[in-house]
């Protein structure tokens, strides 16, 4: 696990970007006049993007005496241009394949990251977050599958047994990563967080997001990406290659007072806030 | 004992000229003597004058800290003649660039490449050293602490506080503060406003306090609109930030090149009328090249 760890901790540096974002970037940067909110929107959309630039922000580069959060916060600490020329490094290094051989269709796995990330926002607003610390929610959840990007760019022929293990014989998608590969998406995803020096909080709701338990971690961000990647799933928004489940872990339930049907019902219509982010993917 | 001498004021490109010989011409670069340490602040054009006032001191010692490594503030250095003499030490400090992954280094060794210059880095006498820095970062020399504070430019710049003997100075590099990117009805904005005033928050309380604040005031007020995310700062914005910090005296530099002196002094004088002294307020002051203030 080490070994396979430090492999792909290695490959990672060079892994590209979603198609989308990636094209947006550079048409958008080849104007003098790009609009630096328009610019922070793409990145903010695109799981690839945003981890790798929040681990260059949370680098010794910097060695920033606070955590940089979100990519807003780092336009501002570290200033527009930075991470403007950051976005534009990424973006040239290509872009990821739209369905890689590991079957995993890109489109659809974004889609699932940026509802998981609508809803994880909205959830903890309704908690009574403070607005600045609502970002934190939406990156929770558009990073919470990094690690089956990973897989699926530099494992796909394991990641493609995996995927069709959960299809065939109903296991998760941990699970069959377990059989197939020796760890799973949610352990690797926040282990690289972990040594990129992304946000505590950050690393605990990657890594966590499939615990049945509480683990002793009482992080509402995680609850809230728990209950909104269940959400989304149940939903049919986008798919990142797992199962559907149809209740929400005890101590989820017991944070919003409520099971997954009722949280459902009480979160009233989603569409509109989905349509964002499905009007993003189709841009 | 801490004292100073501006060898370079001028922004963005050289500008020698009948129009400039009271304030100068020479890009960025203040020599710094804090006790018996030479300390320089960026390497402008002004770094070759003050190079040829060093020989009297070789063998020498000296740390030339740079505040981000665009040329006006880089381009001097290839013509700083303790380089090339044997016996000196030669210390450069400054960030690294985190879009290349490469250190301070950069900032002198491509420019001393084939094409550009005809002495190698590998032929210089002196003895080198690079240091990269991140923010925050104290370094201890002799008697007197550099600290770097990461200010907001275009490029990774830091901003440095040189305190020795109980005085102290801030050398701002280049600076505009962050402004929104929204517009106030956009849902992000009081966010980004929050960051912001964070930010400022972290800077004022770096330089709170010290004697001399030496910042980057590029623009007037009636210029920056147009000017606005180019990375300087305005008379106004310079004189908010001198009066937060409550520092004593405030040097105002990086003049615009296209500003002869008497535009110089006109832009000086229009600010002063707009923001009236109040009590407890800094001296303001136009950089001057060759001019030396002892704290």
């Amino acid at each position: 696990m080490a070994d396979l760890h430090q492999q792909l901790v290695r490959m990672v540096d060079e892994m590209p970007a979603f198609p989308g974002s990636v094209n947006k970037i550079l048409q958008m940067t080849s104007s003098i006049d790009c609009a630096p909110k328009d610019l922070v929107q793409v990145i903010e959309h695109d799981p690839v993007m945003m981890a790798k630039i929040l681990k260059l922000v949370n680098s010794a580069y910097f060695g920033l005496s606070r955590e940089i959060t979100s990519i807003k916060h780092g336009v501002v600490f570290v200033g527009l241009n930075t991470i403007k020329n950051l976005a534009i490094s990424i973006a040239t290094m290509g872009m990821l394949s739209k369905t890689g051989p590991a079957g995993l269709d890109m489109n659809r796995f974004l889609l699932h990251s940026l509802g998981t990330a609508t809803v994880a926002k909205l959830l903890g607003k309704r908690l009574g977050v403070a607005s600045d610390r609502a970002t934190d929610y939406f990156v929770g959840g558009l990073l919470h599958d990094i690690g089956k990007v990973v897989f699926a760019q530099f494992m796909p022929q394991e990641m493609a047994r995996a995927l069709k293990r959960v299809e065939v014989e109903k296991v998760s998608l941990p699970i069959a990563e377990m059989i197939e590969i020796g760890a799973d998406h949610a352990q690797l995803g926040g282990m690289l967080v972990e040594k990129w020096q992304l946000p505590h909080t950050l690393v605990t709701c990657i890594k966590e997001h499939h615990s049945q338990e509480q683990n002793g971690n009482t992080n509402k961000v995680l609850d809230c990406v728990v209950a909104a990647n269940i959400m989304i799933k149940q939903m049919g928004f986008g798919c990142a290659g797992n199962l559907v489940e149809d209740r929400l872990p005890g101590h989820v339930s017991a944070r919003f007072g409520m099971e997954l049907a009722e949280l459902r019902e009480s979160m009233g219509n989603l569409d509109e806030e989905l349509e964002k982010a499905n009007a993003f993917i189709c841009i | 004992m801490l004292k100073f001498t501006f060898r370079g004021v001028r922004g963005s490109i050289a500008s020698p000229g009948p129009e400039t010989v009271i304030y100068g011409g020479n890009t960025t670069c203040i020599e710094v003597r804090a006790g018996s340490e030479l300390i320089i602040l960026d390497a402008g054009t002004g770094i070759f004058p003050l190079s040829q006032t060093l020989a009297p001191e070789f063998p020498l010692t000296c740390h030339i800290f740079i505040s981000h490594t665009h040329w006006d503030h880089i381009q001097g250095l290839p013509f700083f003649i303790p380089m090339f003499v044997a016996g000196n030490r030669v210390k450069i400090y400054g960030g690294q660039d985190p879009v290349t992954g490469k250190g301070v280094q950069e900032a002198l060794s491509r420019q001393l490449e084939y094409a550009f210059f005809p002495i190698r880095e590998a032929e210089l006498s002196a003895e080198l050293e690079y240091i990269s820095l991140s923010e925050n970062q104290v370094v201890n020399i002799g008697d007197a602490q550099v600290t770097s504070v990461l200010m907001n430019h275009p490029a990774i710049n830091y901003g440095y506080k040189v305190s020795c003997g109980g005085r102290s100075l801030f050398f701002t590099g280049d600076h505009e503060w962050p402004y929104n990117i929204y517009e106030p009805d956009d849902d992000d904005y009081q966010l980004f406003e929050d960051h912001i005033a964070q930010k400022r928050k972290s800077i004022i309380d770096a330089v709170a306090g010290v004697d001399v604040l030496i910042i980057d005031t590029a623009y007037t007020d009636d210029e920056y609109p147009a000017k606005k995310g180019w990375g300087h700062g305005s008379f106004s914005s310079s004189i908010a930030m001198a009066r937060d910090a409550g520092v004593k005296h405030c040097f105002f530099t990086h003049h615009e090149p296209t500003r002869g002196d008497k535009g110089l002094e006109k832009a000086f004088q229009a600010a002063m009328d707009k923001h009236p002294s109040q009590p407890g307020d800094p001296k303001f002051h136009l950089a001057r090249e060759s001019f030396t203030f002892e704290l």
